[in-house]
């Protein structure tokens, strides 16, 4: 895995070193009533959001229901098209790039979901459900394919003898093995994985969170991790974004960020799982109160204002922006600028 | 605060499972979920009982309420104060459940009637078990939504369940369990569908309530971290057997079977070098109808040897109130499970 220290700050490194650059990303659903589906409001699932991905490194994106983690990995891949915003991949802006023009893009960015069983179509063999991307993409077809599906099963420790069994007769972990090798059919530089580990017995996604390494260090892959389980993301990434509410409220290298947390939502994250049963350390308690409000009437300033022990008035009208918090950190907190006089 | 004052525990355990099987019908004949279980609740205990999936955990949780849906106690007994409840009959057992066990589970929404109100719910639940008007259930509806933490309690009595968050749900079930004052609350992974911060909320509600009713508490879980935090006691399954139980700061700080070992360090924690693989357990939880001879964990088992293969360990008492499922405790001594914890 490259070294997080060694990566430059998130703002000021030159572009054409990232594999992905995502800059003011905004997603608005809207919400509609009655039979002519008057738009009534917005959701505002993903509200400025801006972060890099350089090739063959690993992001984890953090938060709770109702962030916008799955929305902003939807948008990456343009499986959703933004409301604003730019997002750059492999030096192309693809933010509202027209289908047809994706295609030849979408070779080299998958997704991996929580739940693979259910996204595959039950009458399809293990082989149709791995070479169907390369068919789709016009990469190859038949037994080209078919040997292609083997070698992809072999490297994510399966067999090939597989080939022709369905993905219901596989177990939880192995059914994820099988959407990791689909995913890989057609040899991205980018794989999103949107909870991907996070419905595996503890035992299962410790072996899946292994490969997924092994497969990083051997296919120079890059990682947008996506989970709510911090210390999983801590594990397998060298930058964390945390998100709340539609926007990242600060991002920093995996390790500094979990054991210095700035931002008063990842320090409540943060005590949330200090409890470690190895070592008898409880959980800090009454750090966060409330729970997270709707995003379609987020309140105004900060959007965890209401929730902070150290809110006070600027909090509750002006919106914090990203601030330097240490080296190649930043936090949108008022107090952090304040505190720091970055 | 009370909760962490350790209250005496009266000699008879509350809540006693013995030997207990319970076998579910399939198309191809019946399967065993759960194997020979034994459990004690002590009165105000919090006994933590954890597993992966198909470990038979909730299985067990249910089979105490006679809750088995398709599967039936096949072997065994479920002894609420002495009083065997297998053998008791549908009105008998409905007077337990909810005024001396209440149970709440992973999915508030599966057990709350979408079609009425929180309070009517809260005080339907008040008034079936203990004589009480209206108008004095709906004030106590509101005391109780209070002390669960909802936010505008007297205003939320009109909400109904899908109106709410998930953690304001789990707190209208918990208000529901608490309402007649249970003696044991069975919790089947109550905060496992919940977001952290929540989680943390739910879990010291709880630890409060608890304390206040003096009740007991039976906790389903598959977080090690959650049984850190609040159980006296663990259980832990494996593929339908208990592996090992003990006092839980003990199982966790000096695991002896060496499928608890190996859990505790399949998860990362927040010290976990980053640089190195994590210590995932090989394999997969065996199938019911595919139980390997012997020990049921020797497949996955790093400390397996010829023995394990052939003879079906015992559950094997060691001292310090422990057990353990392990050949390697059949003469008695302990024997430290090796792992890599605290290199």
């Amino acid at each position: 895995m490259s070294s997080p220290a060694a990566r430059a700050l998130p703002t000021g490194a030159p572009p054409d070193e990232d594999l992905l650059e995502v800059t003011d990303l905004v997603k608005h659903f809207p919400i509609t009533r009655g039979i002519l589906r008057r738009t009534i409001g917005h959701v505002r699932a993903v509200d400025g959001v801006s972060f890099r991905i350089a090739p063959g490194e690993t992001v984890g994106l953090v938060g709770e229901s109702g962030s916008g983690k799955s929305t902003v990995a939807r948008l990456v891949l343009r499986l959703l098209e933004p409301t604003s915003g730019s997002i750059r991949f492999a030096g192309r802006e693809i933010a509202h790039l027209p289908a047809k023009e994706l295609v030849p893009l979408r070779r080299r960015m998958s997704i991996v979901f929580q739940d693979p069983v259910s996204s595959f179509d039950p009458r399809m063999t293990v082989c149709s459900v791995i070479t169907e991307p390369l068919e789709a993409q016009g990469i190859s077809t038949g037994r080209e394919a078919r040997r292609r599906a083997g070698e992809l099963l072999e490297l994510v420790g399966l067999s090939a003898g597989d080939l022709d069994r369905y993905p219901h007769q596989f177990s939880g972990g192995q059914a994820q093995r099988i959407a990791i090798a689909r995913a890989l059919s057609t040899d991205p530089r980018l794989l999103v994985c949107d909870e991907a580990v996070s419905a595996l017995d503890v035992s299962v996604q410790a072996q899946v969170l292994n490969l997924l390494r092994r497969l990083q260090a051997e296919l120079d892959l890059a990682y947008l991790f996506i989970a709510h389980d911090l210390n999983v993301v801590r594990y397998v990434s060298d930058r964390v974004c945390v998100m709340y509410l539609g926007r990242i409220v600060e991002q920093g290298p995996a390790d500094q960020l979990l054991a210095d947390p700035r931002h008063p939502y990842t320090q409540s994250l943060a005590a949330a799982i200090a409890a470690d049963p190895r070592s008898g350390v409880r959980r800090r308690r009454g750090v966060v109160r409330g729970e997270t409000p709707s995003p379609s009437d987020p309140p105004p300033g900060c959007h965890f204002h209401p929730r902070c022990p150290y809110a006070f008035d600027r909090c509750t009208s002006v919106v914090p922006v990203p601030v330097a918090a240490g080296p190649g950190r930043t936090a949108s907190c008022h107090l952090v600028g304040e505190a720091r006089g970055a | 605060m009370p909760a962490t004052v350790p209250t005496p525990r009266s000699a008879a355990p509350l809540l006693e499972v013995e030997d207990l099987h319970v076998e579910f019908d399939t198309p191809d004949g019946p399967v065993e979920a759960v194997t020979g279980v034994g459990l004690t609740v002590g009165a105000q205990e919090t006994v933590a009982v954890v597993g992966e999936s198909g470990s038979g955990k909730t299985v067990t949780a249910l089979a105490v309420l006679q809750l088995l849906d398709g599967g039936r106690i096949s072997r065994g007994r479920v002894l609420w104060d002495g009083t065997d409840l297998t053998g008791l009959d549908r009105r008998a057992l409905r007077r337990i459940r909810g005024n001396e066990i209440a149970m709440i589970f992973q999915d508030p929404m599966t057990s709350l009637d979408p079609l009425y109100s929180v309070g009517h719910q809260i005080v339907e639940a008040l008034r079936l078990h203990s004589r009480m008007s209206k108008r004095a259930a709906r004030e106590r509806a509101v005391e109780l939504l209070a002390r669960v933490g909802m936010p505008d309690p007297r205003r939320r009595l009109d909400s109904y369940p899908h109106q709410l968050s998930g953690g304001q749900r789990q707190r209208v079930m918990i208000a529901i369990a608490l309402a007649c004052s249970p003696r044991l609350l069975i919790a089947d992974e109550p905060t496992t569908a919940l977001d952290v911060t929540v989680e943390a909320q739910i879990l010291e509600l709880l630890r409060e309530l608890q304390a206040e009713y003096r009740t007991a508490m039976l906790l389903v879980t598959h977080d090690m971290g959650v049984v850190a935090e609040t159980a006296d006691r663990v259980i832990v399954f494996y593929a339908g057997q208990v592996v090992e139980h003990g006092p839980a700061a003990d199982v966790l700080r000096d695991p002896q079977h060496p499928y608890t070992a190996a859990l505790l360090e399949a998860v990362p924690g927040r010290e976990t070098d980053r640089a190195e693989p994590l210590a995932a357990i090989p394999g997969a939880v065996p199938p019911p109808r595919a139980m390997p001879p012997g020990c049921r964990f020797h497949t996955r088992c790093a400390m397996a040897w010829d023995e394990c293969a052939r003879d079906e360990p015992q559950l094997y008492p060691l001292s310090g109130a422990r057990a353990a499922r392990c050949l390697r405790h059949r003469s008695g001594t302990a024997v430290p499970v090796a792992t890599g914890k605290g290199a």
